[in-house]
């Protein structure tokens, strides 16, 4: 990462908020930018410690290699078609894009409809089929060359490899192309055996596939469970003896168990510690923000007002909604602020307070309009117009500061089902970007307008939307990108997009 | 449930600044606030394996854990109970599975210790009870946990699981040999015993199985961390528990715990903001740099905050460091960059309030202990999963932190001395950890401010300040 520099001052000498941090995620990206660790950084040479060769023929162990503090991570998944590794692998690297790990999937059915243009059936799976084994190995390594680029040439910290890989030997060549290359390698296995089960992933994301779009839902029902038999004969599932010195994760029964061996680093651990949250009960996750506050009138941001007579309004209009859908053990979470615990005080039923719900922090602007912003502070207004998710207020918080902190709330969603999360419009624009991602050149932008719950139902490999306008007017927050974002820019310039207040 | 018709009015907690709905002047129930983890029904833990195989070690680094994190928690050591009891150790014998004498005094502490459990759960407001004994047969597992059943607890086992001749050498070493029952032996009589001890055991050894012991929920550890068998989590504590018994380890390593130099604003006596480092501060720095040099740390990990006075401090080492942002220091809200002083004249209830609970006490638009510990929980787990680190960071960080390694409770957290320019050096030793500390001879102010003996809100501002160290 490279380092601003004014005029050779000091790094130090400088703005210190102004230096794009990733604290935490420093762990990720090395370290920050300091002239010395910069160079440290890019001459760095590391040589690997003494240790066990998985498989024969891999690298000597002393190889010396030039890389990032943190090599890069290639997660490969393993597992008979229709045990959930695409579900897993497009929620994981959701998920690590969203804490700002770059993360991409792989996913090698996806090159092999490329290629085939035309799928006619299973037994293109067949174990004895010659030309359906050079296609679909063909299709392997193309992928393989595509991680390559990704994580070796386009700063790519993750790839997630999407395939059965259900033979040890397709596993070893793997990883040795994971060695080769400086990779760490961490497998995911999803291991099911309950009939129910598969045929519910069937219904949910097969039947939909491509492959299947001019069958009947029993003719693609029929031929899928015949491509899964191609697979089991030479099913090699990972063993605690035989693969003992391989990293990896191995889920049994959508999560029931887990076996976890040799976990190498932090990532591995966090990747561990997600996959052990997640589960697939139907639920839905309701997002909302405090009603109508008194300062949201005035054009003023932060703070900690109550609810105005619209809010009050949209507080009993919520409670109403949430009796009429009649949700199952609902868990009602809110920020600490006033305005999140009026609206939820409407409700009639028991909420949870988290801290780390709290609007961002807007430091030195807390209160202010945005005129008042453009005023005293043009600079800094135009500063967060140029990069409004790495900005961070003086003496305050960045949208990529909101994400650390909300990290804890995403886990805790995950594991919960039936949740209303009464929050703020930053905070909500993050939530929601994490569930539809969205990346964070859009997230400061996503539009979550007061008096509307937004209702997230998984369903297939992502999230359906539902909004719901409660029908109590209120003020637009919403301010839209300038076209201007100059520093020198004239007032007009920077406040043409701010929405009329009181 | 039915929507109240009337949303109840809200009040401010003037210490922790949470907003309480209140029913007629009075606080009523119905939010719960999410501080920690919270635990609905309570939980017991119950270790599982042969002697010497770390069950006491994590017991009690689980139960530090819990404590600091705010989860009330207690370890219950069922060989304690039997050394109360029995009150000299005489052999393995004991141990023996046909001595009778010795399993009727056995069955009856673990019974005394499940009393208290029960006590403590159910009568005591703790949330999570440590059961620690061997809990080797299925037999003695179903009575534990049919015993949580009849209580209302949510059951989880932790086994640790290791066969590596070296390591259980090793932890003979480090906790057996010092034990309150090898006192009058020499190492090798103690060793031979314990050895013989073990083996007792051994027959009669039910591990945790996949298949019989499905519907469980546990955590099998195998060779001190290389895997995890992970059944059946139930809720969140469990997920935590699982979360961190997965990242620590106990390879040898030391921990180095430092303010950054001394500030500009320190020398004044004001908190917080964001200065740079004095002319003594800048001194430390370098000496620090020395220091850190002779010291020969492997791979020796720095840590910083996002403020300029740890930066500035770490620059002078000349590697490579990272910046956390969640190091910062405490944040004083609408008392940033005053002296004590000034807070007594502007804030003089504020400033009483914080002397009656530091802990708890949140400043204006700013944050409390309780906050800080939330918030560095991710240092920890990751100090955990690290080897050699030095942590330059700030007065109350360095508490919260020093806390978690010394198991200091909440009420003397916010008091524990981390004074500038002094370097504490931690290092995991036996259920604990040493602590050395390093005062790199370089002069500083002093930065602690003790509790004074009046916080009533009426005080006379004297009182307030007679415990504000000096400054310019």
């Amino acid at each position: 990462m490279k380092p601003s520099h004014k005029n050779n001052q000091s790094l130090l000498e400088q703005d210190i908020t102004n230096l794009s941090s990733l604290g935490f995620l420093g762990l990720y990206h090395g370290f920050q930018a300091t002239d010395a660790a910069v160079e440290k950084q890019t001459c760095c040479r590391i040589t690997l410690p003494r240790k066990r060769r998985a498989y024969q023929g891999t690298p000597p162990a002393d190889q010396v290699l030039l890389c990032m503090t943190n090599c890069p991570t290639l997660i490969v998944m393993v597992g008979l078609p229709a045990r959930g590794k695409t579900y897993i692998s497009k929620k994981l690297t959701r998920y690590l894009n969203w804490i700002g790990v770059p993360t991409k999937e792989f996913n090698v059915g996806q090159y092999r409809r490329d290629l085939v243009k035309k799928y006619k059936s299973f037994e293109f799976f067949l174990p004895d089929n010659e030309e359906g084994l050079k296609i679909r190995k063909r299709c392997a390594l193309a992928a393989l060359n595509d991680v390559r680029q990704y994580l070796s040439e386009e700063n790519g910290h993750v790839a997630v490899f999407d395939a059965t890989n259900t033979t040890r030997e397709r596993r070893e060549t793997i990883y040795k192309f994971g060695e080769e290359n400086g990779y760490k390698t961490f497998f995911v296995e999803s291991v099911c055996v309950d009939p129910e089960v598969i045929a519910a992933n069937i219904v949910q994301v097969k039947l939909g596939s491509p492959d299947y779009v001019d069958c009947s839902n029993d003719e693609a029902t029929e031929d899928f469970m015949k491509r899964i038999e191609c697979y089991k004969n030479s099913y090699e599932t990972l063993d605690e003896t035989l693969d003992k010195d391989l990293s990896y994760i191995k889920i049994m029964d959508v999560g029931r168990s887990y076996l976890v061996n040799r976990v190498m680093d932090h990532i591995q651990s966090r990747i561990v510690y997600y996959l052990m949250n997640i589960h697939v009960t139907p639920r839905s996750i309701y997002l909302c923000r405090h009603g109508e506050s008194e300062l949201n009138l005035k054009g003023r941001i932060g703070g900690d007002p109550g609810l105005s007579v619209r809010g009050k309004e949209f507080a009993k209009s919520l409670a109403q909604f949430i009796n009429e859908q009649n949700i199952k053990d609902l868990k009602v979470w809110t920020s600490q602020m006033k305005r999140t615990i009026q609206t939820a005080e409407a409700l009639g039923v028991p909420y949870e307070q988290w801290k780390v719900l709290n609007e961002i922090d807007a430091g030195v602007c807390e209160e202010m309009t945005y005129e008042e912003i453009q005023e005293n502070y043009p600079l800094e207004f135009a500063l967060r117009d140029q990069d409004k998710y790495r900005y961070r207020y003086p003496k305050g918080e960045s949208y990529e500061d909101l994400v650390q902190r909300l990290e804890p709330v995403i886990m805790e969603l995950e594991r919960q089902e039936n949740v209303l999360v009464i929050c703020h419009q930053a905070v909500m624009r993050c939530l929601l970007a994490y569930f539809l991602d969205k990346p964070a050149e859009q997230l400061p932008y996503l539009k979550c307008p007061l008096h509307t719950v937004l209702k997230l139902t998984p369903v297939a490999y992502g999230c359906k939307v539902e909004s719901i306008f409660l029908n109590v007017e209120a003020v637009n927050t919403h301010r839209d990108k300038p076209e201007n974002v100059d520093i020198s820019r004239p007032p007009e310039d920077a406040l043409v997009t701010v929405p009329a207040h009181q």
